[in-house]
């Protein structure tokens, strides 16, 4: 596996091609290199995959080591890889969604003048983002983390010319960045504790130095948190991601739902052994995901952006995987975030084919009737959110969230209060994803149909759209078959998950109850929004007080909080102290000497006889102190 | 005798290039870019193989001592180490990158011009290589003058409230630094009666407290005014924002450098316990500057006053990596050193072109840029990221080893600094928001970077990403010197509860025959 | 021969030297000034000679021509000073003559 290093470095170097080109290349000639190098990419990752399982249970991971990155001070750190399965689910997933969200993306954007830089940008975030899960050391991972956010925010502002998108792509950098920083204080603080920074090494050692619960423990896996939080836009740094969507819509499914915002997922479960140490971590970790799935799932209830229904939705999805991860669940966070790269993804991109339909109409009240004008975007779509509504037995989203809603109450570490919170959000996921599906291809037509997709379009549909029912039988549960392979697959890195064993018995129950409530909410749904004949499509929410959708719709009023807590003091204070007050004292000084002169200026007055006083008194003075004194 | 001619290029070509463009206008540029370009072939050739040249003990690879006014101790006495080559080659670079930056800028008094700007840089290599203090001071002099008629001449508006300004300041708190030499000097010379300023005998004079602190203050002062350190930091945005392109480079990419080099040659060597007992005040400091400086960065309108607090916030950095005085620590300081040196002159490069063609530096009147001058967008873009401290380049590299070091000493500290990384954010896309996204506010077109501008502005970018990918080779140039300097601290003050420690993975055990007084002088 | 005591020539000496001062001070004539100014150079002139008289030195009285010399030397650049006034500035005022002032 020696040609390891070339799966970021071909991204990479489409980057350093189309960047440096700067817009001369034909546009297939673009096309061919940012598709293509992912793609390449894509291939070596399956080559090395085949590769890594043929030689699994003897060998069970895989370092390549390029060059000393540093080495100062006792710091020693690797321009290195580190592949396990957990690597190789996030490799593939990245570079197999990446490459059908780029193929999309030669249609999407081919009417777009900056299409060079549109592609320079794609391939730069897979290259990070590989870097990032491929990532042998902790600061390695650090550079990746800050790459996809760099690639995150040029993307977010690719249409530059318009002031709101820079200020959402500014918003999310320097939020994530909050995280960021939480996580590199907590990078010192295990370089300080533990001496290393390579990720197996830290770990091991922070297993045998410190004992269960440990407070610096704690306090070190609350830091990655931190930062884990702020990339996969959780509660309290999750206000960036639903304004992130002014980015062009593939850049919306492929970094802020299928890739980027799963790294946080990514970070606590490769550092799982850090956080097993801590309970209360883990219950930090457990009650966020809780806490933002419930909150973003009622935003998105009462959203009209389409592309903003979605973002609160992987929010909320998201809250699921860290809910998984608070209680141990390893393998369905892992889980879900695989299956739901596949529908989330799909969701995006028939929702982008649905806006550049429309001539980029995003308000789902201006849209309606487009199962007969896009047939196949509406079978794919309603097969994403089937699977997102976790539609029984036939869907990936299924299985996942089932196995995470199950392990929530059947694992040690969580209970009957988690249970209850996922089955409320998984009741409102429903009842968000129908209403879409409604609003959007059912009822009359309002806007008129301008592009039809084209074929590069809907090839990643299909494809997404397969994996998005499919994807679900690697795993299901003791009750339907049991199949274990993804599951088996991570044990050789990620624990497992232990049951609970007098809940265990349970199991059935829970899962039709499952069933059931995600069937009722459909049903829900389709009693609350389905279309009235004739009437235009009435407030959807409007039972709820106006008040109430308010609040929803500006995600529970925390950008006006932050607002007035933080960004408003530090720009009052800046433009306050624009001209520095530091320099007043200074001027003071000056001042004083400038005003000392103009006194002393007075004396003279240019009067001969005004000297002669003076003379003669000054001599006088002289006369008496040498005479008197 | 290659340090003295590393000094005396500058010198002699200066006044060359001087009476030459009084014939051939023109031409004094061409002197200068030769020399430089001499100057660092030169320096090239001594990085590549200067750990042959280290006899056993000391980082000091090269030393010439000639007695100057030797009844009062004074003496004509370079030494070259690591740390000195490193910003040595980094001065010699930036200087091409400010003669190539006032290429087409200056065409009225050129040969008084690039006169200057060589002897400002004759005066900074000779601030790096002296290791007699009085030498030093003449140095530290020498580069200050000629830095004042590059401002107060050629620079723009309101040029000369800052030239004097930074006359003023620098000037001052030299003489205090004078004075620190001078009480050295007489109390070293009353207590063994060999009165010298030799660097090497100087070192671990005894000295009661207070003396200690007093002196130690009085170098600190003139390196903080220079590093700058808040408070003392508000000549900078007046100098640099008045300064013609070329001297901001180089008072941002060397000048503030030379505060940084003094503390780490002269203050903590020389005032071990004086520093120790200084360091969490100086420490608080630094974090005040980083977070003060990011702040009043960001409400900045001038693009130039706007990098000028940014360099306040970076150097702020350096001080703190300073005072930690761990290998990582210092380590970080100096790659923190070069990485600001390049990414701030090169943002300031950048101001100075697009002045040039919008003969505005207002923010305000910029946007939309992006279009019109999609490489400058794209440098630019790519130097503000440096100066956000992305992880790949070498700025994160800097900042990261440091704030790791100081997190060794001190955890508050380090903890508070980081959040120096959010402002940087804030202001570096601020940057790019206001000059080069939103709709597009200057009509006329003009011409996107020139091949010469590209050539130099690629140079800085391509250091950069080496430095972060690799920063390998600048640790190791600077690690025997660092190395040396920290065990000389914790020889001359063992006792002490020291913060200064090594880190615990690294200690190095003392070695009593790498002495420091007789290494100047052992080697050639 | 009658001698006077040296205390009571000083005096005199200083009496003199106070009445030019006060002709100095208090007129704006420059003419006056001018005047002033010789009698303060008298008054020195006579403590010089006092002082010499004094310890029998004939030092006072080579002091005394020499103030001579230069009280003349003085008188002529200070009436020359006085034609270039009034050239310029029609008066003798010496307050109006202030230009130089900081």
């Amino acid at each position: 596996m020696d040609f390891l290093w070339l799966i970021p470095a071909l991204p990479l170097t489409g980057f350093l091609v189309l960047a440096l080109t700067a817009q001369r290349l034909s546009r297939p000639i673009v096309s061919l290199v940012g598709v293509g190098s992912v793609g390449g990419s894509a291939v070596m990752v399956a080559w090395a995959a085949v590769d890594f399982l043929r030689r699994m249970p003897g060998e069970t991971s895989y370092t390549k080591k390029l060059w000393t990155w540093m080495d100062v001070g006792g710091l020693h750190l690797d321009m290195a890889f580190y592949i396990d399965t957990l690597t190789l689910v996030m490799m593939l997933v990245i570079t197999g969604v990446g490459f059908f969200i780029h193929l999309y993306s030669t249609g999407y954007m081919a009417e777009d003048k900056d299409y060079a830089r549109f592609f320079a940008c794609m391939n730069l975030f897979v290259a990070a983002m590989l870097i990032l899960v491929m990532a042998e050391n902790l600061p390695l991972l650090y550079l990746g983390w800050e790459g996809v956010g760099l690639c995150s925010y040029l993307l977010i502002g690719f249409w530059y010319t318009d002031k709101a998108n820079g200020y959402a792509a500014r918003k999310a950098f320097v939020v994530t960045r909050v995280g960021d920083t939480a996580m590199a204080v907590g990078l010192f603080l295990l370089y300080n504790q533990l001496g290393t920074l390579q990720i197996q090494d830290t770990m091991s050692r922070a297993a045998t130095v410190w004992p269960q619960g440990s407070a610096t423990a704690t306090l070190a896996a609350l830091l990655l948190l931190g930062g884990a939080v702020g990339k996969s836009a959780q509660l309290p740094l999750q206000t960036w991601l639903p304004d992130a969507m002014a980015g062009p819509t593939p850049v919306s499914a492929l970094i802020h739902a299928a890739t980027m915002v799963t790294a946080g997922v990514y970070l606590i479960a490769r550092t799982h052994v850090l956080f097993m140490l801590s309970p209360l971590a883990m219950t930090v970790t457990a009650v966020i995901g809780a806490a933002t799935l419930l909150m973003a799932g009622f935003s998105a209830l009462v959203q009209h952006d389409i592309k903003r229904v979605l973002a609160y939705s992987t929010i909320s999805q998201l809250g699921y995987m860290f809910l998984a991860l608070g209680v141990g669940a390893w393998s369905a966070a892992v889980f879900h975030l695989v299956t739901h790269a596949f529908f989330k993804a799909l969701l995006f991109l028939c929702a982008g084919a649905v806006i550049h339909a429309l001539g980029g109409e995003q308000d789902m009240f201006r849209m309606g009737g487009l199962k007969d004008r896009l047939p196949l975007t509406f079978w794919a779509f309603l097969t994403g959110a089937s699977s997102l509504a976790a539609l029984p037995l036939i869907t990936a989203g299924f299985y996942s969230k089932d196995m995470i809603i199950w392990e929530a109450y059947a694992s040690p570490l969580g209970g009957m209060g988690f249970w209850l919170v996922a089955m409320i959000g998984a009741l409102v996921t429903s009842l968000y994803t129908f209403r879409m599906m409604w609003l959007t291809f059912a009822g009359p037509v309002k806007t008129p149909v301008h592009h039809p997709p084209g074929l590069s379009m809907t090839v990643p549909l299909v494809v997404l759209a397969v994996l998005s029912l499919l994807a679900g039988f690697m795993e299901t549960p003791r009750t339907l078959g049991g199949i274990h392979a993804f599951s088996s697959l991570l044990h050789s890195c990620l624990p497992e998950t232990v049951l609970d064993h007098g809940r265990e018995a349970h199991e059935m129950l829970f899962e039709i109850i499952a069933a059931v409530t995600a069937l009722g909410g459909i049903a829900w749904a389709w009693v609350l929004y389905r279309p009235k004949d004739g009437s235009t499509a009435e407030s959807p929410a409007s039972r709820l007080p106006k008040s109430l959708q308010r609040f929803w719709l500006g995600g529970w009023g925390f950008d006006g909080l932050y607002d007035r807590l933080f960004v408003r003091p530090y720009l009052a204070l800046a433009h306050f102290d624009k001209n520095d007050v530091i320099d007043r004292v200074f001027s003071a000084i000056a001042q004083l000497g400038r005003s000392g002169h103009r006194v002393l200026s007075l004396t003279q007055n240019g009067q001969l006889r005004s000297y002669i006083w003076g003379i003669g008194l000054g001599a006088a003075a002289v006369v008496f102190m040498v005479v008197y004194l | 005798m290659i340090m003295a001619w590393l000094i005396l290029i500058p010198v002699l070509s200066g006044i060359f290039a001087w009476s030459l463009e009084l014939r051939f206008r023109g031409s004094a540029r061409w002197t200068a870019l030769v020399a430089l370009a001499v100057g660092l072939g030169f320096t090239c050739y001594l990085a590549h193989q200067p750990f042959e040249l280290v006899p056993s003990g000391g980082p000091y690879f090269m030393n010439l001592d000639i007695p100057w006014i030797a009844s009062a101790g004074i003496h004509f006495h370079l030494a070259m180490d690591g740390l000195s080559l490193v910003l040595v080659l980094l001065t010699h670079f930036l200087g091409i990158v400010a003669v190539l930056s006032s290429w087409t800028e200056i065409s009225e008094k050129a040969g008084f011009f690039y006169f200057n700007l060589l002897w400002v840089l004759a005066g900074i290599i000779g601030v790096f290589l002296s290791m007699d203090l009085f030498l030093f001071y003449f140095f530290w002099e020498m580069m200050l003058i000629p830095m004042f008629f590059l401002i107060s001449v050629y620079g723009h508006e309101n040029r000369i409230y800052a030239s004097v300004k930074f006359f003023l300041f620098t000037q001052i708190s030299g003489l205090f630094m004078l004075l620190a030499i001078l009480g050295l000097y007489f109390v070293h010379g009353k207590q063994t009666g060999q009165y010298t300023f030799n660097y090497f005998d100087l070192m671990g004079t005894p000295m009661t407290g207070t003396m200690g602190i007093l002196f130690m203050l009085g170098f600190l002062t003139a390196f903080a005014v220079k590093l700058p350190a808040v408070p003392f930091h508000t000549w900078l945005p007046d100098a640099h924002t008045e300064a013609p392109t070329a001297g901001s480079i180089i008072l941002a990419g060397l000048l503030l450098k030379t505060g940084a080099y003094g503390m780490i040659r002269f203050v903590i060597p020389l005032f071990p316990e004086a520093s120790a007992a200084a360091a969490p005040a100086v420490m608080a400091l630094s974090v005040v500057g980083i977070i003060y400086g990011a702040l009043l960065a960001l409400s900045q309108t001038d693009f130039k006053r706007l990098v000028a607090y940014t360099s306040v916030s970076h150097m702020g950095f350096v001080m703190l990596g300073i005072f930690a005085w761990n290998t990582l620590a210092l380590q970080g300081a100096v790659v923190q050193m070069i990485c600001h040196g390049l990414s701030t002159g090169a943002l300031f490069f950048l101001a100075g072109i697009l002045k040039d063609r919008l003969h505005t530096r207002d923010l305000g009147q910029m946007g939309g840029l992006w279009a019109t001058a999609p490489r400058l967008a794209g440098m630019t873009l790519f130097f503000a990221l440096a100066s956000l401290g992305l992880p790949g380049l070498g700025n994160f590299i800097a900042e990261f080893t440091i704030l790791m070091g100081v997190f060794q000493v001190n955890k508050i500290i380090a903890a508070t600094a980081s959040l120096g990384l959010v402002g940087a954010a804030v202001y570096s896309l601020w940057i790019i928001q206001a000059a080069f996204h939103g709709p597009l506010k200057v009509k006329k077109t003009f011409a996107d970077l020139s091949f010469r501008e590209t050539a130099a502005l690629t140079l800085m970018l391509v250091g950069l990403v080496y430095l972060g990918l690799n920063p390998g080779p600048v640790f190791r140039m600077a690690q025997p010197s660092l190395d040396h300097l920290t065990r000389i601290v914790s020889i001359t003050n063992p006792g002490l509860p020291n913060p200064a420690k090594p880190f615990s993975f690294n200690t190095s055990t003392p070695h009593p025959s790498e002495n420091p007084g007789g290494t100047g002088h052992a080697i050639r | 021969m009658l001698t006077i005591p040296t205390s009571h020539g000083l005096l005199l000496a200083g009496i003199i030297f106070i009445l030019g001062l006060v002709c100095v001070l208090v007129r704006r004539n420059i003419i006056f000034i001018l005047l002033g100014l010789e009698i303060m150079f008298n008054a020195a002139g006579l403590a010089f000679v006092v002082a010499g008289a004094k310890w029998g030195q004939p030092d006072g009285q080579i002091m005394f021509l020499f103030i001579l010399t230069t009280a003349a030397a003085e008188v002529s650049i200070g009436l020359a000073l006085v034609f270039g006034m009034v050239h310029h500035l029609h008066t003798l005022d010496i307050d109006q003559a202030d230009g130089m002032k900081g």
